[in-house]
C-alpha cells in the first residue's frame, strides 16, 4: 500500500463525488419544482426534454448569460467571495459522508480487465475520519458566515437583515442539534478501529433488521434533529434569511447571474447533506434495514461489490426521500415569525433535548431498554392531565 | 365545555398545542393534493375553445363573398380607442355604401365591444381568436383581407347577439 495508490483512489474519489453533488442540485431542483407543482395541482416544468428533466440545465444556462450587478457601494471583496464561502463550505461537507460499505474484492470491468483490490476500499472519501460527525457540524456552522457575509456585503438594509437572522437562528438551533446528535453518539457502542465520532461507526453500529435504527431508539432526538435540520439549512418553515414577503429576497436580493446561482446551488447541496446526516444519525446510513444473515443467503456477503450496490441503493433511495420530504414540509407549513422561531428554540427545543439527553444517558448507564420511550408517554399523559386541568381552572374562572 | 373562551390557546387541545401532530395531519392534506388531477391546460397542444360570448377580435362579417359593411363611420365613431378607421366608397350594388378602407389597429383596440354593439347592419362582431400576436407595429394595422371572416364562422357570436341584445 504505497502513498501513489492512495492518492490516486482519493482523486478519483473526489472526482466522482463532486460532479455528483453538482448533477444531484439539479436533480433535486426538478424534483423541488415537480413536486411544489403537483401539491399545487399544477403540472409544473414539462417543456425542456422529456418531462421536463434538462429544466435545471436550462436554468443555470440562463443564470450564466445574465448580467453580473454589483451594488455600488457595496464591499466588492466580501461580495464576491460570500457565494464562493458558502458553495465551497457545502460541498467540503461531503468528504466525510459514506455511500456505502467496502469492497474488498476484485473488480471485474464487463470481462475486460479487473481492478486488483487488496485493501478494502470505502465508497466515500473519508468515512473512517475519527472527527466525523464534528467536522459536519463545524462545516455547516461555518456556511452562515457566507449567508451573513453576503448580507453585510451587499450594502442593503434588507441583505442585512437576512444575514443577522440567519446568524441569530443558526446559534438558536445549534445547541439543540448538537445536543441530540451527542444522544446518538451517547448510545452509539463502540466499533474495531474506529473512533466513537466516525460516520462509519455510528452506521455500523445500526446494522441488522430496520428497527435497529437510531429513530426508534431515540425518537426524541430524531424529531428535534430533523427540526432543526431545517432551520440548518434555512429551509421552511425556518427560511427567514430569505423570507420573501419581508425582505424581498433576504441575503441574496443583491445577487444576480451564477452568483445568486452559487447560492441557489449551496442551498440544494445543503438541502441534500442535512438529508444525508439524518439519514446517517437516525435511519441507518447506508444499512439497508435486513439483517446481514438474510443477506448472505442471497449471495451479499461482506465485501462484494453485490452488497455494496444494495447499500447504495439503500442510502440513495432513504436520501431521496429525505429530499422530498424537506420539498414536501416547504409548501405544506407556513413560516414561523421571528419570536417564534426564538420560542421554539430557546423555550422549547433546548430543555427537551437537554432532558431528552439525560433520560438517555440513564438508559445506556444502567441498561434499561426503552426507557426513553416509557419517560416520552408518560411525560406526554402528564402534560396533558396538568394541561386539561388547567384549561379546566380558567374556564371555572372564566364562569365565576 | 362553554364557549367563554378567550384566547386561541385556550381554545385549542392538548394535542394541537404541541403543535406536531398538526403538522403530520397537515402533511397528510398536501399529500393528497399530490395525486389529484392537475388543472393545469397545456396551451398550445391543448387550445380553450370560447363559448359565443367571448370578446375577442373585431372582425367584419362576410356573406356571400361581399362584406355587410356600409361605411357609416359609428364604429369610428364610438371607439374610446380610436382604433378604426373607416373610408366609405360607392358601388353599384343594392346597399350603395361600401367601405373602401377598413383599418383597425389591435395595439389601440381594448376589446370592449362598443363597435359591435353600434352597428345598425350586424358586419363587425367580436370573434373568438384569443391569440393576436405581431412582431411589428406595422402589422398590428389590420385591414380588409385580415378582417373578413365568413359568416359560417360567426354562427356561435351572432346567435349570442340575436338571443341576448
Amino acid at each position: 500500500m504505497d502513498i501513489s495508490s492512495i492518492l490516486i483512489e482519493a482523486g478519483i474519489k473526489i472526482a466522482i463525488i463532486v460532479n455528483v453533488i453538482l448533477v444531484m442540485a439539479s436533480v433535486e431542483v426538478y424534483i423541488e419544482r415537480k413536486v411544489s407543482a403537483w401539491i399545487q395541482n399544477r403540472l409544473g416544468p414539462n417543456r425542456v426534454g422529456p418531462f421536463g428533466m434538462l429544466q435545471p440545465i436550462a436554468d443555470v444556462v440562463k443564470l450564466f448569460m445574465k448580467e453580473d450587478l454589483v451594488p455600488k457601494e457595496a464591499n466588492h471583496t466580501f461580495h464576491r467571495m460570500a457565494p464562493f464561502l458558502t458553495l465551497v463550505v457545502a460541498v467540503a461537507v461531503y468528504a466525510v459522508i459514506p455511500y456505502s460499505s467496502y469492497i474488498s474484492e476484485d473488480i471485474n470491468v464487463f470481462g475486460l480487465f479487473t481492478i486488483p483490490i487488496d485493501r478494502p476500499i470505502y465508497l466515500g472519501i473519508a468515512p473512517n475520519i475519527n472527527i466525523g460527525v464534528l467536522f459536519i457540524l463545524a462545516m455547516t456552522s461555518i456556511s452562515v458566515y457566507g449567508i451573513t457575509l453576503a448580507g453585510w456585503a451587499s450594502n442593503s438594509k434588507y441583505s442585512l437583515f437576512g444575514g443577522l437572522r440567519s446568524a441569530a437562528q443558526m446559534i438558536s438551533y445549534e445547541l439543540a442539534m448538537g445536543l441530540s446528535v451527542l444522544a446518538v453518539i451517547l448510545m452509539s457502542g463502540e466499533v474495531e478501529g474506529l473512533g466513537r465520532l466516525s460516520i462509519n461507526a455510528i452506521i455500523i453500529d445500526q446494522g441488522g433488521w430496520f428497527y435497529n435504527w437510531n429513530f426508534a431508539l431515540a425518537p426524541v432526538a430524531c424529531i428535534i434533529f430533523i427540526i432543526t435540520a431545517f432551520a440548518e439549512t434555512n429551509r421552511t418553515p425556518f427560511d427567514l434569511p430569505e423570507a420573501e414577503p419581508e425582505l424581498v429576497g433576504g441575503f441574496n436580493t443583491e445577487y444576480s447571474g451564477m452568483k445568486f446561482g452559487m447560492f441557489f446551488l449551496a442551498e440544494y447541496a445543503a438541502m441534500a447533506l442535512a438529508s444525508a446526516f439524518i439519514v446517517i444519525l437516525f435511519f441507518g446510513g447506508w444499512q439497508t434495514g435486513i439483517a446481514q444473515s438474510v443477506l448472505d443467503s442471497i449471495g451479499a456477503t461482506e465485501g462484494t461489490l453485490f452488497l455494496a450496490f444494495l447499500q447504495l441503493g439503500a442510502f440513495m433511495s432513504k436520501l431521496m426521500f429525505f429530499i422530498f420530504f424537506f420539498v414536501w414540509v416547504r409548501w405544506s407549513i407556513p413560516r414561523f415569525r421571528y419570536d417564534q422561531l426564538m420560542y421554539l428554540g430557546w423555550k422549547t427545543l433546548l430543555p427537551i433535548s437537554i432532558v431528552n439527553i439525560v433520560v438517555m444517558a440513564f438508559e445506556y448507564f444502567y441498561d434499561v431498554v426503552g426507557l426513553t420511550w416509557g419517560v416520552l408517554i408518560i411525560s406526554l399523559i402528564i402534560m396533558q392531565m396538568m394541561y386539561n386541568n388547567k384549561k379546566r381552572d380558567n374556564n371555572e374562572r372564566a364562569i365565576a | 365545555m362553554n364557549n367563554q373562551k378567550n384566547t386561541e390557546s385556550e381554545r385549542l387541545s392538548f394535542w394541537e398545542n404541541i403543535y406536531l401532530p398538526e403538522v403530520v395531519k397537515g402533511l397528510g392534506i398536501t399529500l393528497k393534493q399530490l395525486f389529484k388531477p392537475k388543472f393545469t391546460r397545456s396551451y398550445p397542444e391543448e387550445r380553450w375553445e370560447p363559448t359565443g360570448s367571448y370578446r375577442g377580435r373585431p372582425v367584419l362579417v362576410e356573406e356571400k363573398g361581399q362584406e355587410r359593411c356600409v361605411a357609416c363611420g359609428l364604429c369610428s365613431r364610438v371607439c374610446p380607442a380610436l382604433a378604426i378607421e373607416v373610408q366609405p366608397g360607392s358601388t353599384p350594388r343594392e346597399k350603395e355604401r361600401y367601405p373602401e378602407l377598413f383599418e383597425i389597429n389591435m395595439l389601440r383596440c381594448i376589446y370592449c365591444g362598443f363597435c359591435e354593439e353600434v352597428c345598425p347592419e350586424e358586419a363587425i362582431v367580436m370573434s373568438k381568436d384569443y391569440d393576436v400576436v405581431f412582431t411589428s407595429q406595422e402589422e398590428a394595422i389590420l385591414g380588409k383581407e385580415e378582417l373578413l371572416v365568413d359568416i359560417e364562422k360567426l354562427r356561435d357570436r351572432l346567435e349570442f347577439l340575436h338571443e341576448y341584445r
